[in-house]
């Protein structure tokens, strides 16, 4: 079963990229995840391939029992291209370890991209929800709701001391992982932002760049998250890392105020070159867009740029992935014609005098 | 005793008071010096399952106490206690019960505490071990289907369905 047209899926972009929700010009997405087992199967490393097809089997028809609506849809990862799966990556609906694992997995996802259900991941079952801006008292709501629908017909391994059991001894417990994507850009401009994570470190937060583990920091975006999961409850891991938030996006405009105060022609300089290669380039790769886009998102921010949309601006950085822009173009394109395309869609989208402006259908 | 970090002899033992609880350390003079000279200001190294595991099992341990260790296997899913430690993921829900006292130590140093606090599943707050036995019992009914032991099987299949059905009534 594969009702989910991801071509189409390629031309929208998920609820989490609206650029709404509190704080959002700075903090991108809140997100929540839960890791779950099936207490009657060996964990995935230990699994046989007629146990992974069982498992795949029993949560996918209880995934797709438990919505009232109807609204997810499931696909069948192992069943697809290279491209799309490295396409679901892109988006954050599963982890580069789904998309390059083997054998029965998938992934639900609703509509609007806020949740998604990963099957045969590190652990049996990891539910995702991710909110645009800083909301995850909603997104907790929303996913704690979810897993207990779930756990009403299947059962999840727990122990009464330890909690919920995982593959993995680090997230014994809750097997909560609770992060918070921002932009930072002036932390980085100003070198505050090593300064910033030792700072996270002590009190046991870990940062990651976009694309989760070992992922480097792409567009100045980073992730902070808990890395504690036993002896705290969930709700006290929400409320730590939603309580350092609002001090890094203080820090972060404190950084910001500065740049425009003590050196804004250099600042207002770096921005307009910024979009004046977005807006020209002939060929450019994935990682030069991300570190101008960063630039270009900053200043229109701080009104420097007053003709483009954060949303639309949240989009390109992923509607540029490589992946993304093979879905748009509709064929397989290598690093070369990737980047030429890749600078026909960016001058496209950043050129708008022609009309009303384009959107990004 | 060989120092934590290489393989020469354990000349500086160190004992680190850290959040009031001690933490020691052997080391060799170099890696002691090393230890030494560090600065608070360094990044504060995220705990790595792999460095937390080594060095754990290095502290008081002999070489025929750790390959003694390393032999242990779960009667459930049949991962080593070496498995574990080459790969960092365990094989069922079992391991955290037969590796109890091994994790412990592991668990702590993660996470800093060793019991639960947070959401339980409304229908198992009393856990799910006797589910995850069901594993080594649909095992040991095959294995023994394939010894043509029927008796054995039938036995065996009973047990399964007894956990089974209570399982079933209380999921409606």
């Amino acid at each position: 079963m594969n009702a989910l047209d991801l071509s189409e899926l390629a031309r929208t972009s998920g609820e989490w990229l609206r650029g709404s929700g509190p704080e959002s010009d700075i903090v991108i997405s809140s997100r929540i995840r839960l890791a779950r087992n099936l207490a009657e199967f060996p964990f995935i490393t230990r699994a046989s391939q007629a146990d992974r097809t069982q498992i795949e089997s029993v949560l996918r028809e209880r995934i797709l029992a438990i919505q009232e609506s109807g609204e997810l849809e499931y696909v069948n990862v192992n069943e697809l291209h290279g491209i799309d799966r490295q396409f679901l990556v892109e988006r954050q609906l599963i982890s580069r370890e789904h998309a390059e694992s083997e054998g029965a997995r998938g992934v639900a996802i609703n509509r609007n991209e806020q949740v998604s259900l990963m099957i045969n991941e590190e652990d049996h079952l990891r539910i995702q929800v991710m909110h645009s801006g800083l909301d995850l008292e909603a997104a907790w709501e929303q996913i704690d709701h979810i897993d207990s629908l779930m756990a009403e017909k299947v059962a999840f391994a727990f122990h009464p001391k330890l909690g919920y059991l995982t593959a993995c001894p680090t997230n014994v417990g809750t097997g909560l992982r609770v992060s918070v994507m921002l932009h930072l850009p002036a932390l980085v401009l100003t070198q505050q932002i090593d300064k910033a994570f030792r700072a996270l470190q002590k009190i046991s937060l870990a940062v990651r760049g976009l694309y989760g583990e070992g992922s480097q920091a792409m567009g100045d975006f980073y992730q902070i998250s808990n890395q504690i999961t036993l002896g705290k409850s969930e709700i006290s891991v929400i409320k730590q890392v939603g309580d350092v938030v609002p001090r890094l996006i203080e820090w972060e405009r404190t950084a910001r105020e500065f740049l425009v105060k003590e050196s804004h022609e250099n600042l207002h300089d770096k921005v307009a070159r910024a979009y004046g290669i977005l807006r020209t380039a002939q060929t450019i790769s994935s990682e030069e867009t991300m570190h101008l886009l960063s630039s270009v998102r900053m200043g229109v921010n701080l009104g420097l740029i007053s003709d483009l949309q954060i949303p639309l601006l949240n989009e390109l950085f992923i509607h540029t992935q490589p992946a993304h822009l093979q879905k748009l173009r509709g064929v397989e394109l290598d690093t070369a014609d990737r980047n030429i395309e890749r600078a026909r869609y960016l001058r496209r989208h950043l050129n708008k005098d022609n009309g009303d402006g384009e959107s990004a259908n | 005793m060989k120092c934590q970090q290489c393989n020469k002899t354990a000349t500086f033992h160190i004992t680190e008071l850290t959040k009031g609880k001690p933490q020691e350390l052997h080391l060799c003079e170099e890696h002691a010096r090393h230890y030494l000279t560090q600065s608070d200001d360094e990044p504060a190294v995220a705990p790595n399952l792999a460095g937390v595991l080594a060095q754990q099992l290095s502290v008081g341990q002999t070489a025929e106490e750790l390959a003694r260790l390393d032999q242990r296997m779960c009667p459930v899913c049949g991962i080593t206690f070496y498995e574990f430690r080459n790969q960092g993921r365990l094989g069922c829900p079992h391991d955290y019960v037969c590796f109890e006292s091994e994790l412990e130590p592991l668990i702590v140093n993660i996470h800093g505490e060793t019991e639960h606090v947070g959401k339980k599943p409304a229908n198992y707050p009393e856990g799910t071990e006797h589910l995850t036995q069901l594993i080594r019992l649909r095992r040991e009914m095959g294995a023994a289907v394939d010894e043509e032991d029927y008796e054995r099987a039938s036995q065996l299949r009973d047990e399964i369905r007894t956990i089974e059905e209570a399982a079933h009534k209380k999921n409606g």
